[in-house]
């Protein structure tokens, strides 16, 4: 066997406490974030078992999935969120866990708020029970979203059990053309793969187009690898990896941070190194994407058609389903689609450079009278940024309003719903049949989209709303 | 929490040919605020299940009382998605033991061993004979083995092999979960996180 070894390899090697024949290894996790929806089980579980958390200082604590993103400051209405609420921050006081609840200074979406204060680092491993925890993987992290069981069992161990993924590399290649945006190029790559083709994989994105891209780019993308079926993708830490992190709330200091960036300096793939698959994509055959069905990997560039059901390798029946759900039709033009709400905001695209693109699309425009916009921010550091880079004024100008911090839209357990039948341009990551409210129907797209579909009330290619420039 | 065993499982099915079948359908996101693991059956698949009014959809599968039994036969890639137990949850607490099907999303799979729910992974081929099967005869019965990791189609004999780990089958056998491991292992981790280096 080739000693070359993969940057996944290396970080999932070097946690493996036991190794069980034929079976799972067991995992030592580094970091562990918690919110209101998939703890209070968990706890539960330990309380009847009588033993208490074994590390409190690896978890930290948000809520985040279940919150009201206006009136903060107001007792939460609905009972049940309420006390799911109360459970966290009893759970969090009762066990020793750092816990930011609503209203306090650093609350915002998990995966938001951890790569904000330096809880995410490179070669860690980060669990969480939500599948999006796979954004962490931007700074070269092992992070992939576990389920209650597993949840409990980092409370109570620090470890889970898991069988070592294959490994898959995806390399884009090329530059990026005009208004193509990190989540154009995840939501090329799921297309191409389909919601399925990454399962049973780890990802590493390679490739001139993720160097070349913030880590808030690298983010959106990693957030998304779970959309192909992929537990987690991971992108080797750089000079901007090292920079993003430094100076953070929990970053390593001086020695510390001298043994930590000896650690993150090794965690590249050696030259050699074989992964179970490769794809490579080429950047100029990406445009601005959109979505057109009920999954993530029905998505298209915008100025496509809808594919005709027999183009198509899954089963015919399912994605005839899919499109009647849409009220959409094989060959239909995207492009004019009348729309009738538009997210901005979700752990996929809720950061300050979201806000920033949405929002130098709107300038000097107005929101279309019909359009109801709701504008979220993935935590109050965004907020406040938002704030003082003067985009609010914006905004403001052009006739939106900004919300506080939360999931919001992306799932609707809060009030955020999308009436059935109606449309939704949303910047969030699952398209799923009702995922924004009973009878919901959504598009998944960029900011760019989503602000030019803001503006003109309907599917727009936001290329035609920016000023050429030449290269 | 240790969980029911498992051995050898006969039962009719409930046949649910759709792809893609998401945690969102199993249950959807607004279900999920209670703060203990019970009643979730009652939304699984709601939104398939009930009209907004609650009155049930009569086209329906879970709604048609010729349809039964502990097992789910789903199409291709079943419970992708979100990383819910509650979808596992709900689809035990309904009293399904064991899921059926060509693919299934990892954390689904999962979480499904996890809390003693079998899924069972049989190719495209099988499982449209298992359609067929329980298309000619609703009351149809299938055998799962786990000891011989076997599914067969009782009327027709058909049978065919499914993996599953050592360790987490005998886990399944034994009803014993995770944490009761890893708390046996308990110095070793203590001893493993002494000189990590974040």
């Amino acid at each position: 066997m080739s000693t070359k070894k993969t940057l996944f390899d290396k970080v999932w090697d070097s946690h493996v406490v036991h190794h069980i024949e034929n079976g799972p290894d067991v995992l030592f996790i580094d970091r562990h974030m918690v919110h209101e929806v998939t703890s209070p089980v968990a706890f539960l579980g330990i309380k009847d078992r009588g033993i208490r958390v074994m590390y409190p200082e690896k978890t930290f604590a948000t809520a985040d999935h279940n919150t009201p993103t206006i009136n903060q400051h107001l007792p939460v209405a609905d009972p049940l969120s309420a006390n799911q609420l109360r459970a966290l921050e009893e759970n969090s006081n009762e066990y020793g866990i750092s816990y930011w609840g609503l209203g306090h200074e650093k609350n915002g979406i998990v995966h938001v708020v951890g790569p904000e204060y330096g809880i995410t680092q490179p070669g860690a491993t980060i669990v969480c029970g939500d599948s999006h925890t796979s954004t962490h993987g931007a700074f070269g992290a092992i992070a992939f979203g576990i389920g209650t069981s597993e949840v409990e069992m980092v409370l109570a161990t620090q470890c889970i059990m898991q069988t070592k993924p294959k490994s898959m590399r995806i390399t884009v290649n090329g530059s990026l053309s005009k208004a193509v945006t990190p989540k154009d190029v995840a939501l090329y790559i799921i297309s191409q793969l389909t919601t399925s083709g990454a399962t049973g994989y780890f990802v590493e994105y390679a490739g001139e187009v993720f160097r070349n891209m913030s880590m808030e780019g690298r983010m959106t993308v990693c957030n998304l690898s779970i959309e192909m079926g992929a537990r987690g993708g991971m992108i080797a830490p750089d000079e901007k990896t090292f920079e993003y992190v430094k100076g953070r709330e929990f970053t390593p200091e001086g020695a510390a941070w001298d043994k930590a960036m000896t650690y993150w300096e090794s965690l590249v793939t050696d030259e050699g190194a074989e992964y179970d698959k490769e794809v490579v994509f080429d950047a100029a055959d990406i445009e601005p994407m959109i979505t057109y069905g009920t999954n993530p990997g029905m998505g298209i560039g915008i100025s496509h058609g809808i594919p005709v059901a027999e183009s198509l390798e899954g089963g015919v029946a399912t994605y005839k389903k899919s499109l009647q759900y849409m009220d959409f039709h094989e060959g239909d033009s995207m492009i004019g689609k009348r729309i009738d709400f538009v997210f901005l905001g979700s752990c996929t695209n809720g950061r300050i450079e979201d806000f920033r693109a949405f929002t130098s699309l709107i300038k000097g425009r107005q929101k279309a009278d019909h359009v109801t916009a709701w504008l979220v921010p993935g935590s109050h550091k965004v907020e406040a940024a938002i704030k003082e880079e003067g985009l609010l004024d914006i905004l403001t100008d052009a006739g939106f309003e900004l919300r506080e911090p939360g999931c919001s839209a992306c799932l609707a357990m809060n009030d955020d719903k999308v009436p059935a039948g109606k449309y939704a341009v949303s910047t969030s990551n699952r398209n799923f049949e009702g995922r924004q409210g009973p009878g919901s129907r959504t598009l998944l797209a960029s900011p760019l989209v989503a602000a030019a579909a803001a503006v003109t009330g309907k599917v727009t290619d936001p290329r035609e709303l920016m000023e050429f420039e030449t290269a | 929490m240790a969980y029911d065993k498992f051995n050898i499982l006969t039962s009719s099915a409930v046949p649910l040919p759709i792809e893609n079948v998401d945690t969102d359908q199993i249950i959807p996101a607004r279900f999920l605020k209670a703060t203990e693991r019970k009643g979730f059956g009652d939304n699984l698949f709601r939104d398939w299940r009930y009209n907004a009014d609650n009155t049930p959809k009569e086209n329906f599968v879970l709604n048609n009382p010729i349809y039964s039994g502990k097992i789910l036969v789903g199409g291709k890639n079943f419970g992708s998605g979100s990383s819910r137990e509650h979808a596992a949850w709900a689809v035990y607490d309904y009293g399904f033991r064991c899921v059926v099907s060509s693919f299934f999303a990892d954390i689904f799979r999962n979480n499904c061993l996890n809390i003693g729910v079998l899924p069972v992974q049989v190719s495209a081929e099988f499982l449209d004979k298992i359609y067929k099967a329980i298309e000619t005869d609703p009351n149809t019965e299938l055998e799962i083995s786990l000891p011989d990791q076997t599914i067969t189609i009782k009327a027709t004999g058909a049978k065919e092999s499914f993996d599953i780990n050592d360790y987490k089958k005998a886990n399944m056998l034994n009803g014993f979960d995770d944490i009761d491991y890893l708390l046996n292992i308990k110095e070793d981790i203590r001893e493993f996180a002494l000189d990590r280096p974040l």
